[in-house]
């Protein structure tokens, strides 16, 4: 059963585990980024941006996480939803477009990522609960797209995803345009990404901005940090009791030793 | 076909966080002005605290209609008393028609979470922490609401109260001075702010002494 | 109840300057009955990498060993230890494989790096990496942890410091989580030498 991974899901937990939930244990909650994503065409190509918090029901569980995922040099893909389907389903895409770079001797195109996409969502019915903006710039020029988790697509100039994404989208609205410069485009991205930050509670932290266009991409990570610790001590805090310790054992670690093949050392 | 039914749930969260910690001479009572529904903000500037007699605050988080609701019984009660008994509710007093008023409505209960400060009859600092239906204890320090599980650890570790089985029977307030327990509510807060998304945007810091109440604001996370 | 919940437990791991530290309680339970008062939860793969496993403790040993196997195939291929971040994709894509039918457990990861960089990371049942640059929680006490991590966590720890603030942080909060406590384990890895504790806690 172990070793190589053939790849695929393993279900042979599925038996026990639907078990327990109908023995009244309740199933297990995941790591969700209750999120704002979005994108928009400009000018020369195309911007993403996204917050940074990950949550698990009311509590933040990373306050400063990676939400805009490389899929190819060309082509980047803002995530939402469970953490671990959009982390492991823009990973598997990303990994057979470089295949296919290798084999075709070309730059990915994001009508391809798009398919590929969208084609392993629809053959898990909305299970793989993955909410995705996907942007790039190709041979064919800029794209963005939103991929839903049941595997639709849409293509727009513009677009927003995630628990803030109307908060986003009223920015948009009120002020996207067609031929933004590059400045602008930034300008409104991180609006748009503040405006879910603040008045979205799912979102927060940081913003994350990257810049597609047909001469390369820039990752702005972290582009503004709005949300500082409001608060430090100036004194510091001092523990009242130390912890009392029971047993100590203190094992000290050996240097590793290379070993050079071929060196002097081997002669005789 | 089954039987289809419009529900009815009466009950919000409104989200929140209160503190409270009480000194020798002083109280400290703290709450975060953020009031929410689900994912929204409903305002960044609401008052959870409330003085409801010269030595006796509360501060309550939860549901705010019926925080409300219960506040102006307990308004409505304390003039009624001032009226009779020519004098203002005592902390203690207080305490007690808190409790009462809560299990008043045992079983359709105000869902509200609540910390009642103040100072008692002989000027100690005294905090009353309690559940939805009134069951109450006096306390050195509490926190109730949304963060209540991130700082209750933190203050346990600061501030670690005499056992109440414990003969004869210790004072519970907290050795701190005024002004140590009052950048310790701000360093519980801010922490909170930082991992809970129910708190933030603004502390609201409340200290009653001898000399009367001093209020405090500070700036939290407003994300 | 949740299944994350059957067992009980408190994992938290932290960085500090050049070395991290990993701690978690001692008590294993079924419900709020406690069966066991010295329960391993935290398992060494290597010299100077760590991992925690809270929730459902059958599903933690069977991963454990899952894993010390994996370990052991790459050590004979590769004639080298595992870096922490290689370990932490390793973890992630054995929990990931069983999307639909996850093992009930929280991973906490803790190792040093090739230049003795620290490196913590968590993940949710299904392999959602979270690398955070100061400190990592899980189990049920994780809101308590969350809570008295974020008010006592300074940057740039030595190692004496380190261990009394993840100490200290540990017990504060199994005291407010019903089912976790009984003391705790704690390790603290150097460069130089991995400091093994067990601390006395409240025995209810």
């Amino acid at each position: 059963m172990d070793g190589p991974p053939k790849g695929g899901f393993s279900f042979d937990l599925c038996r026990r585990n639907e078990m327990l939930v109908k023995k009244g244990l309740k199933g297990p909650s995941f790591l969700k980024t209750g999120t704002t994503i979005v994108g928009l065409v400009f000018k020369d190509g195309v911007i993403l941006g996204a917050d940074t918090r990950a949550t698990e029901g009311p509590i933040v569980a990373d306050k400063n996480c990676e939400k805009i995922h490389y899929i190819a040099p060309n082509i980047y893909c803002c995530g939402a939803g469970t953490a671990a389907d959009t982390e492991a389903v823009t990973d598997m895409v990303s990994s057979q477009l470089t295949l296919h770079r290798y084999h075709t001797r070309r730059e990915s195109r994001v009508v391809t990522a798009l398919t590929l996409l969208k084609s392993h969502l629809f053959s898990y019915q909305g299970y793989v609960s993955a909410a995705l903006v996907l942007g790039g710039v190709d041979v064919t020029g800029p794209h963005l797209h939103t991929i839903y988790p049941h595997g639709s697509t849409d293509t727009l100039p513009f677009a927003t995803m995630g628990s803030g994404s109307l908060a986003a989208m009223a920015v948009f609205e009120s002020k996207y345009r067609e031929g933004l410069t590059e400045e602008e485009g930034v300008k409104l991205v991180a609006e748009a990404i503040r405006s879910g930050i603040f008045n979205d509670l799912g979102s927060g932290s940081n913003v994350d901005i990257c810049v597609l266009t047909k001469s390369g991409k820039k990752y702005l990570r972290n582009y503004e940090m709005p949300n500082p610790r409001t608060y430090v001590s100036e004194k510091g805090y001092s523990f009242t009791k130390k912890t009392e310790v029971l047993m100590t054992k203190i094992t000290p670690l050996r240097e590793k030793v290379e070993v050079i093949e071929g060196g002097d050392a081997m002669e005789e | 076909m089954t039987i289809q039914q419009a529900s009815f749930s009466p009950y919000d969260n409104n989200g929140g966080t209160c503190v409270a910690v009480a000194g020798a001479d002083y109280c400290v009572i703290a709450a975060d002005t953020r009031m929410s529904t689900g994912y929204n903000v409903l305002t960044r500037d609401y008052s959870k605290i409330r003085q409801l007699a010269d030595k006796s605050v509360l501060a309550s988080s939860g549901f705010q209609a019926d925080v409300r609701a219960l506040q102006k019984v307990l308004e409505a009660r304390h003039l009624t008393y001032q009226h009779q008994h020519n004098k203002q509710m005592s902390c203690p007093a207080m305490a007690q028609l808190l409790s009462n008023t809560l299990y008043y409505k045992r079983f359709f209960p105000y869902y509200a979470f609540n910390v009642l400060a103040g100072l008692d009859q002989e000027g100690k600092g005294c905090v009353f922490t309690y559940d939805a239906v009134g069951s109450y204890e006096r306390t050195g320090y509490s926190a109730q609401g949304s963060g209540s599980t991130l700082i209750m650890p933190f203050l346990d570790n600061q501030l670690k109260s005499p056992s109440p089985l414990l003969l004869p029977a210790q004072d519970a307030v907290t050795p701190l001075s005024e002004s140590e327990a009052v950048d310790l509510v701000k360093t519980c807060f801010a922490s909170a702010t930082e991992r809970d998304i129910y708190t933030g945007d603004k502390l609201e810091i409340l200290v009653l002494n001898a000399q009367g109440i001093r209020r405090e604001y500070m700036e939290l996370r407003k994300d | 109840m949740s299944i994350f919940e059957y067992n009980g437990s408190a994992l938290v791991a932290m960085v500090g300057k050049n070395c991290f530290a990993i701690a978690s309680d001692r008590r294993l339970g079924v419900q709020l009955q406690t069966i066991a008062t010295d329960f391993q939860k935290i398992y060494k793969i290597h010299d100077k990498l760590f991992i925690g496993l809270a929730g459902l403790a059958t599903d933690a040993q069977t991963l454990h060993q899952r894993l010390v196997f994996r370990h052991k195939l790459y050590q004979l291929r590769e004639e080298r230890d595992m870096k922490p971040e290689t370990f932490a994709s390793l973890v992630s894509a054995i929990l990931y494989e069983k999307r639909f039918g996850p093992y009930f457990c929280q991973p906490v990861i803790a190792g040093l790096g090739d230049d003795d960089k620290p490196f913590i990371c968590t993940m949710d049942s299904i392999g959602a990496k979270e690398l955070a640059k100061d400190f990592v929680v899980a189990g049920t006490a994780s809101e308590s942890l969350y809570g008295a991590c974020e008010a006592m966590f300074k940057p740039d720890m030595e190692h004496e410091e380190l261990f009394e603030t993840i100490s200290q942080a540990l017990l504060a909060s199994v005291d407010r989580d019903c089912l976790s406590g009984w003391g705790g384990h704690v390790y603290v890895v150097t460069p130089t030498e991995v400091i093994e504790r067990t601390l006395k806690g409240r025995m209810d």
